[in-house]
């Protein structure tokens, strides 16, 4: 069973993002670049799925040149190879050309199943898996604390505001996965020394079959008009308790009038 | 006629406030028209009348439920071509993000996520970054897909048509390519929900322990009317079920009141809570960065203060 998953390189969630002030899309150079940590998750699933059912685990990012760095990382997880769709003409695209990007560079690879983290935690749409099913027409079984594979068969538990639905579906399929699944593994040795010559595909937009027109900043199906930062919240009203902290937050809720 | 098309969330019948939400705030672009699919979809019609809607689309096919989120988007699309509404909102729910984005491929749309306002150009307000940031954005493509955050807006009683229109659909292969086989529900608790309340009282490891959730924080809940939230460390340890979790990988919330006891405040937290209106804290050291929120804060033990408070707002009412 061969697996690929996306990954996306995104600004470390610790550090303060920011936008940049000339076009308002993500400074990257404001913070440290790092895997999206969901997307780890998604690497550990698609290598507890070989390691019980056989095949290999491919590593997809689409992304600036230091992209690269975040396959090789998710690679020494214990992965196989890597495809990196990088291209100037990338640069500030949204959901809709990302997801049109990763699905042409998946097209007729025959993966059996395309993973995903959930959501990237500089984006934070939760839209790309959806996006790429759709466009790829396959069975989206997205949202899972729980994959099963059974020769052809898949099942999932999809995370629902109340509990779970169990789904199935049949391969090949595109899985998101949520971070209570599993607990992802730190690289070995071995597999960081592997990762450096394992082998990576570097693919431009023309390799893909995607006009720079469709991507982009300037092709983006919405845009930013303006941006500020949030005013800062006026210091509130600390006290420390001699016993009467309870009584004061009561007197706080009821002036609030939630009391 | 400025259709604007709503899709609904109710469970069996039972609406969800947010979709009541999303036909006030859709009457600022328009005329709202809400688009309802599923078990129950019969009795909601008259409601989303008094809430605004001119025209209640329905959809009947048992499809819509049976397969994840596709059947909906396929609808939304028909309904899209046929009466090129001027924006489509969606709640911004698992559910509703998922059929926006296909929704925006099916239609050739641009889409914005996770919206706190729309004005009456269609600029949709954003809290990004766990809430630091203010973006107004625009949809410059297509029809402006839009979903939108509960507790955005208040519902209005506006005693609109809701003149029911039913709808047939034929759905494609591949919308039918999942099938939802059971779906399993964590106990009902009987509190309001999570992303919907208006109220929330959350705990943290400071809580200590399953115990502490029994009896230190959903009493304050209760006391309060209040939904029950938990910090990642809370639900990582089985103290408390995954869907409470408040934070980047958990549930956004927007309550009027948010009380946090003994959660520390890490910024995969805020990102969940930021943008409450009214922020409370109980923790016990002084330097947690929670209290940077804080519009009230007590350095206390929860175990001692959270009683006394439930007590002291019991003896109120
Ligand atoms: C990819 C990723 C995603 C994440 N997503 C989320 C998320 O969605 N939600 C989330 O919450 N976290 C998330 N986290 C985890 C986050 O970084 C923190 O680890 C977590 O929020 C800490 O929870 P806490 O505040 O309960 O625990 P701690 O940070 O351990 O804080 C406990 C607090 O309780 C106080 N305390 C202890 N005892 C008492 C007492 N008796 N009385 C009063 N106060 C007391 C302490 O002073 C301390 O401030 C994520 C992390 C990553 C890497
Ligand atoms: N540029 C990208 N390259 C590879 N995968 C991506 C990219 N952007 C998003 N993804 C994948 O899509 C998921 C959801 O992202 P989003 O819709 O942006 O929240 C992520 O967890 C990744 O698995």
């Amino acid at each position: 069973m061969n697996i690929c998953v996306c990954v996306k390189q995104v600004p470390d969630s610790w550090a303060e993002k920011k936008l940049t002030s000339t076009d308002s899309t993500l400074d990257r150079d404001a913070a440290e670049r790092v895997v999206n940590e969901l997307d780890e998750y998604a690497v550990e699933e698609a290598l507890r799925l070989v390691e019980a059912h056989g095949g290999e685990v491919t590593i997809l990012s689409m992304g600036p040149e230091q992209a690269a760095d975040s396959i090789r990382k998710a690679i020494s997880m214990g992965a196989h190879a890597g495809i990196h769709v990088s291209d100037p003409a990338l640069h500030g695209s949204d959901a809709i050309a990302t997801s049109l990007v990763l699905a042409k560079a998946l097209e007729g690879r025959n993966f059996d199943l395309i993973m995903f983290g959930c959501e990237s935690t500089d984006a934070r749409m939760s839209v790309v898996p959806a996006m790429v099913a759709a466009r790829l027409g396959l069975p989206q079984m997205t949202f899972a604390n729980k994959v099963e594979v059974s020769g052809t068969d898949l099942t999932i538990h999809r995370v629902t505001d109340s509990g779970y639905d169990e789904v199935k579906s049949s391969l090949p399929a595109v899985v998101s996965v949520v971070e209570k699944i599993n607990e992802p593994r730190y690289p070995s040795f071995k597999n960081i020394m592997a990762a450096k010559k394992a082998p990576m595909e570097t693919l431009s937009l023309a390799d893909v079959n995607v006009s720079g027109e469709v991507v982009g900043l300037g092709s983006a199906w919405s845009a930013v008009a303006d941006f500020a930062d949030r005013p800062a919240k006026a210091a509130g009203t600390i006290v420390t308790d001699d016993g009467t902290g309870a009584e004061k937050i009561a007197e706080f809720l009821v002036a609030q009038k939630f009391v | 006629m400025n259709e604007v098309l709503v899709l609904v969330e109710h469970t069996r019948g039972d609406i969800k406030k947010v979709s009541l939400e999303l036909l006030a705030m859709a009457a600022h672009l328009g005329t709202p028209s809400a688009v309802v699919v599923g078990e129950g979809a019969d009795s909601t019609v008259s409601s989303l009348g008094e809430h605004g809607a001119a025209t209640v689309y329905v959809c009947a096919d048992a499809n819509m439920t049976k397969h994840v989120v596709a059947p909906v988007a396929e609808l939304l699309a028909q309904l899209v071509s046929e009466k090129s509404p001027v924006a489509v909102l969606i709640p911004s729910s698992i559910d509703g993000k998922e059929i926006a984005g296909r929704l925006a491929i099916a239609t050739n749309s641009g889409v914005i996520t996770d919206a706190v306002a729309v004005a009456a150009d269609g600029t949709a307000t954003q809290n990004v970054f766990g809430g630091a940031t203010i973006v107004h954005s625009k949809v410059t493509s297509g029809t402006p897909i839009i979903t939108v955050r509960p507790n955005s807006i208040a519902p209005v009683v506006s005693n609109a048509a809701g003149t029911r229109v039913d709808v047939d659909i034929t759905l494609s292969a591949v919308a039918k390519s999942t099938s939802v086989v059971s779906s399993v529900a964590v106990q009902k608790s009987g509190r309001p929900d999570l992303s919907e309340a208006s109220i929330v009282v959350s705990g943290g490891r400071g809580v200590g322990g399953e115990e502490g959730f029994g009896t230190v924080i959903e009493p304050l809940a209760d006391a309060l009317g209040a939904a029950v939230g938990a910090s990642r460390a809370a639900t990582d340890a089985g103290w408390y079920p995954h869907q409470f979790q408040v934070g980047q990988t958990g549930k956004t919330v927007s309550p009027q009141l948010y009380v946090a006891n003994g959660i520390s405040g890490a910024i995969q937290h805020r990102a969940g809570m930021q943008t409450s209106k009214t922020v409370v804290v109980v923790n016990k050291d002084p330097e947690a960065p929670i209290f940077d929120l804080a519009d009230f804060g007590v350095v206390g033990d929860l175990h001692s203060v959270v009683p006394a408070l439930t007590t002291a707002i019991n003896n109120r009412k």
